[in-house]
């Protein structure tokens, strides 16, 4: 009966959404026109009948860190918390306005989510969330974020949800460490074992063999390859260079660097770090010389590989959240969203030979669903998990050859122009914690796009298992 | 042109590309242009240092041209042959400009020898990528140095096991072993195919190891390691040598019964090389190789490789629907293994058994074949996971409708037969082929009960499946062709060595093995031991015993075959009592597989004895045996000539196309002594008149058993016919 109810009430819920939605999108076309005659640019919105409207209201990250730096003794969902106490104060958000939580993880404290309940608890009402609001984590190699956002989407979407919390954590300063197969089972087989005899009969087969443990790597299941192996096989396929990466991954810290300094990361909260200094910056970014780049050895495939530690993305503590709500909510809540989220795909493909080419996939086919065109796009956010990868990308979707036989188009997809690509620096120097690197993607481009004037945002991710991730983000009228 | 060169700044970069084949190999013409060419890159004073690379995707140099080799006609003229090698790769080894290999495919026989000259290799870790030196198994040995060089690099131990056994090495052992350098990762499609791209990526590295090695920032020589070090240390006594040189070679006499000559020239060449010198052990080589070459052994083998080259072809066409899924009904060892072979090539086999207990033996059964393969590091277990799930296991026919060949392995009795075909025939699509795994009962048979006889042909595959390399097939005059091309199809993606016969009780195999197995139960009744028979059977160069090898078959199934065949054939195929093989099974000795046969099993004990219940049994049939005819060199011809004579007889009727198919399906699914060549080349060699003399003999004591058949008696009369020319 309440369900019934309350599905009524939903439907109620609907209408006037539609006339949010009609009057704003009447807006937008009239913000366009308005601005013609300024800025040459007739751009319709992407707004679409039967679609609601969801839109960024804020997104925030906590300083991403070299792992083993100043977050070294926290533990994942200290940083997590951060994030989201950082969103809360920032939004003044009321503790129980938010319908849901996802976050995304992709190296899993055990402590904390081996029991889900725990896990959500200690990352939510320790941030000072309500104890009445669901939440989840989600996994999806380095897209999880992007994951756990776009299931927010697809919550409000659906009409379940209007407001959603989303976000992601990883911790490298700490990995779950496992003792081996036989040492567990031996354990395990202790906790069960009855009188002393069978005890002891237990530990007595411990050998040194039980003893060596499990460390977790960046490697993929079903080949065994390692994530900078398989780059340094993609960037040598597409014939990168060495030169080219490392100038792509100076004109990266480059970048970041111009935009630390002229405060355009404003994404960034400061954190307290129990026991040490407030951290309010990002700690990677380091411009080099191109001799000092040159002068690095191979770090994967040894000695005549290309991939090397300056050229690829470090280690990295870092957490991210973003608040995402329905449009007519965020308004009714006297919001001033940033940005609309609009079409997004998902891609998978080969995870032993194009492991890191997700936005090769995903930029045409997004473009495709949103009806856009490369050169309707005004900010390109790529995830930088190496510069080889980027290149090899880039390269990619340049080739005539690569579109007709892997992509089955007639001809190349088109880059990106490098005056709009990643300005502010990317994962090579921002840092790239693996769960929390989407957010900061979307929140940049929706920053982006405030700074810089444009209309149309996309953003690209690859990940491990080949799969990849893109989306399109489009101003929130100013 | 074969080979051309380019430079590229200051690396030259020689091309090698047989225009003529699939692959690269050494011939006359390689050679020559090769000599050129280096000349050439000696001469320019432009170029510092070379890259060898191969042109063909697949292969960097496959070996010498076998051809080059068969058509001389003394050995002076090979041993010449062999020294023109050595010199050119002397030259090589010694040349002033480093010369890298850079390997991406098939690098053996003359390829490997060429690439141990060079100065520096650097290999792809690709599949495809393997060095080996095969020519023992042609009955040669390395004729270009390899039996000198070999130790130096890889030590003795490695060396000899790499000539010995012959067998491929793969790029990453290769490295470990020392016998590259440096190894290339084979990459994925990127601007060209990965194949293209790969081959251009390996000489991007190779030219910059070239350049780094002419700038000496890249040492040719790794420092040793702690263990070498040792290695070498212990080398250097001679004692320790001559122990490594005694054990080797009673191993080489202990499994090859000194039945083949090369691995003992192969031993011999590494001592001259190490305790005499270079020049003595080059000269060793070169005259040891010409000797080879000219030997019977060496001819069969050849002979034997020609003849799986040919039967790994097919020779009825392209079929009108490739096979996608395969049934097969009976998840017995046969059928299960059947499977295995199926389904790790991607094809969707579905394993059909009547219980659950049989089908989950089955699966278990291709588990393991696969499991065993990631353990020794064939395949991941990524990948054998995804093997298996093309493997689809039931009890019914649902979803038969979809299959395009059907396998039976039910059990041999027509009755069984005709019901899975009548049952099969309800469900499938028109399309769908009806294949029976029988081996004896004939083929038109079986197919008497189908709607549509040519569709019905017969797969007679071999056990362990897995491991036995041929397949039989048997087609009857109603078999169409395009059925024909389809199971040759199927076995060929298997990757059976296949021959196609003709219908008949036994076709070819089972039909030449029934009366040498019936000669065996006789030499048993005799009163010859087991364990003396099986002696006697592999110092002729069976690999194993005709005692085992019952056990192997199955006690039970000779039995069955010899009744069939016996009915079907009279007389002809009598000897031994089949009742000998009747009450064995009474008994429950049924072979390996019920633990007891002629030997007991024991599971974990490597040797068997003899089953000391057999005795009684023979003492039951004793027959006494006729001095004339009972020497040990006797009863191996009496042995022999029924099956060589039942496999002329083959050829004679019809059942056997030709003499190759007969000689690969003897060796290959029987274990007829590969040194030998097989029946056909065996009468070639050994001469129709002499066998036909010996049987003679043996007719006068035990009848029409030992008759010779007319094409037999033809070849004896007539030294001039041969079955292979």
């Amino acid at each position: 009966m309440s369900s019934m109810l309350l599905s009524t009430m939903r439907g109620c819920s609907v209408s006037p959404s539609w006339a949010v939605r009609l009057g704003n999108s009447s807006l937008s076309e009239s913000y366009c026109l308005t601005l013609l005659s300024v800025q040459t640019k007739s751009k319709k919105t992407l707004a679409r009948p039967g679609v609601k409207n969801v839109v960024l209201v804020e997104g925030v990250r906590t300083p991403f860190l070299l792992s083993g730096t100043t977050y070294a003794d926290l533990m994942p969902h200290d940083l997590a918390r951060a994030a989201l106490q950082g969103l809360l104060q920032r939004t003044g958000l009321p503790k129980d306005a938010v319908d849901y939580i996802i976050y995304g993880t992709v190296i899993q404290e055990v402590k904390t989510t081996s029991i889900l309940r725990h896990n959500i608890n200690q990352r939510t009402l320790g941030a000072g969330f309500s104890d009445k609001i669901p939440a989840h984590t989600v996994t999806m190699a380095c897209i999880s974020s992007n994951q756990a956002m776009t299931s927010g989407v697809g919550l409000i979407a659906a009409g379940q949800c209007d407001s959603i919390v989303a976000g992601g954590v990883e911790f490298m300063s700490d990995v779950p460490i496992r003792h081996s197969r036989k040492m567990r089972k031996t354990m395990l087989s202790l906790s069960r074992a009855k009188t002393l005899g069978q005890r002891l009969g237990l530990i007595g087969s411990i050998r040194m063999a039980h003893l060596s443990p499990e460390l977790p790597a960046v490697a993929e299941f079903s080949t065994a390859e390692t994530m900078g192996h398989s780059a340094d096989r993609l960037a040598a396929a597409f014939g990168v260079s060495r030169v080219e990466q490392d100038e792509f991954a100076v004109r990266s810290h480059t970048l970041a660097k111009k935009a630390q300094d002229a405060g355009l990361l404003q994404d960034v909260i400061s954190f307290k770090v129990p026991g040490r200094d407030i951290v309010s910056k990002d700690n990677g970014i380091r411009v080099s010389s191109m001799e000092q780049m040159g002068k690095l050895k191979a770090a994967f495939i040894k000695p005549h590989g290309t991939v090397t530690a300056a050229n690829s993305s470090f280690l990295t503590d870092g957490a991210s959240a973003v608040l995402i709500m329905s449009e007519e909510k965020a308004l009714a809540m006297g919001y001033k969203p940033k940005a609309y989220l609009r079409d997004f795909v998902y891609v998978s493909q080969d995870p032993k030979d194009q492991l890191l080419l997700g936005p090769t996939y995903g930029t045409p086919k997004v473009l495709e669903r949103a009806g856009l065109t490369m050169s309707d796009i005004d900010v390109f956010e790529f995830h930088e998990a190496f510069a080889g990868q980027i290149m090899a990308n880039l390269k990619a979707m340049d080739s005539d050859w690569f579109g007709q036989t892997y992509l089955g188009k007639k001809s190349k997809v088109g880059t990106p122009p490098m005056e709009k690509f990643n300005l502010w620096g990317g994962s090579l120097s921002l840092g790239h914690p693996f769960g929390a690197t989407g957010c900061r993607l979307v929140t940049t481009v929706a920053h982006r796009l405030q700074k810089e004037g444009g209309q149309y945002g996309l953003l690209a991710a690859c990940a491990a298992g080949g799969q990849g991730h893109a989306m399109v983000i489009e101003a929130y009228p100013q | 042109t074969h080979t051309f060169y380019e430079v590229k700044g200051d690396v030259a970069v020689v091309r090698i590309n047989d225009p003529n084949s699939k692959v690269n190999t050494l011939s006359i013409q390689m050679q020559k242009e090769m000599a050129e060419v280096m000349d050439e890159v000696w001469a320019n004073d432009a170029v510092k240092s070379a890259v060898l690379i191969s042109s063909k995707p697949g292969c960097f140099i496959a070996g010498a041209d076998i051809n080059m080799i068969q058509s001389c006609n003394s050995a002076d003229e090979v041993t010449t042959l062999s020294q023109e090698g050595q010199k050119m790769f002397e030259r090589i080894e010694k040349s002033p400009k480093p010369i890298v290999a850079a390997i991406n495919g098939s690098c053996l026989g003359g390829g490997l020898e060429f690439a141990i000259a060079c100065q520096y290799r650097i290999a792809t870790k690709s599949k495809k990528t393997v060095l080996g030196t095969p020519e023992v198994m042609l009955g040669l040995l390395p004729g270009a140095g390899g039996t000198q060089r070999l130790p130096k690099m890889v030590g003795l131990p490695s060396a000899f096991d790499m000539m010995l056994t012959g067998r491929n090495i793969r790029a990453d052992k290769a490295k470990k072993m020392g016998l590259v350098n440096q190894l290339v990762d084979p990459l994925g499609p990127g601007l060209k195919s990965p194949e293209e791209r790969t081959i251009d990526y390996l000489e991007e590295v190779a030219i910059e190891y070239a350049r780094g090695i002419v700038n000496k920032k890249i040492p040719i020589r790794k420092e040793k390691g702690r263990m070498e070090k040792i290695q070498d240390y212990v080398m250097s006594f001679e004692f320790v040598r001559n122990q490594i040189y005694k054990t080797v070679h009673s191993k080489v006499m202990k499994q090859s019964k000194g039945l083949y000559p090369a691995p003992l020239k192969i031993i011999e060449c590494v001592k001259t090389g190490v305790e005499q010198g270079p020049v003595a052990g080059y000269l060793s080589e070169s005259q040891n190789f010409g000797q080879l070459a000219r030997t019977s052994e060496s001819g069969a083998l050849i002979g034997l490789y020609h003849g799986q080259v040919a039967c790994k072809k097919n020779h009825y066409g392209v079929p009108q629907r490739e096979v996608k899924t395969l049934a097969i009904l009976g998840a017995g060892l046969m059928g299960a293994g059947v499977a295995q072979v199926t389904v790790d090539k991607g094809v969707h086999t579905v394993l059909k058994d009547t219980t659950v207990s049989g089908l989950a033996r089955g699966e278990q059964q291709v588990y393991k074949g696969l499991n065993d393969k990631t353990k020794k590091r064939n395949i991941t277990s990524f990948q054998r996971d995804s093997i298996l799930s093309g493997l689809t296991g039931q009890l019914d026919y649902s979803g038969f409708e979809k299959v395009d060949m059907v396998i039976e392995a039910v059990f041999e009795d027509i009755h069984i037969k005709h019901a899975v075909l009548k049952e099969v025939e309800a469900v499938v699509s028109p399309h769908c082929i009806f294949a029976s795994n029988t081996s004896a009962l004939p083929i038109k048979d079986i197919a008497a009960a189908s709607k549509r006889p040519d569709k019905v042909i017969g797969m007679h595959y071999f056990s362990p499946v897995d491991k036995m390399q041929l397949l039989e097939i048997i087609t009857t005059d109603q078999t169409s062709k395009d059925t024909t091309a389809s199971a040759v199809a199927v076995g060929l993606k298997q990757g059976k060595v296949i021959i196609v016969v003709g219908d008949g009780p036994g076709f070819y195999t089972t039909r030449c093995l029934a009366p040498m197995l019936a000669e065996a139960v006789r030499v048993l009744q005799e009163g010859v031991d087991p364990k003396k028979l099986d002696a006697l059977t592999t110092s002729f160069g069976f690999p194993v015993g005709a005692a085992t090898l019952a056990d192997e078959v199955g006690i039970d199934v000779a039995a069955h075959v010899a009744e069939d065949l016996g009915k079907a054939f009279g007389s002809r195929f009598g000897g031994g009592n089949v009742e000998v093989l009747k009450t064995m099974v009474d008994l429950g000795f049924k072979g390996r597989k019920s633990g007891k046969g002629c030997y007991i099993y024991q599971p974990g004990l490597k040797t068997k004895e003899v089953n000391p219940d057999i005795g009684d049994v023979l003492e039951q049939f004793r027959m006494t045996p006729n001095p004339a005819v009972s020497s040990d060199s006797d009863v191996q011809y009496r042995l022999v000539s029924r099956f060589v004579n039942e496999a002329v007889l083959c050829l004679q009727e019809g059942i056997l196309k030709n003499p190759l198919e007969g000689d690969i399906g003897a060796v290959f699914g029987l274990g007829f002594p590969p040194c030998l060549g097989g029946p056909f080349r065996f009468v070639d060699s050994f001469g129709a008149d002499k066998l036909v003399e010996k049987m003679r003999r043996f007719e006068a004591v035990y009848g029409n058993q030992f008759t010779p058949c007319q094409l037999l008696l033809d070849h004896a009369k007539d030294s001039s016919k041969k079955f292979h020319k």
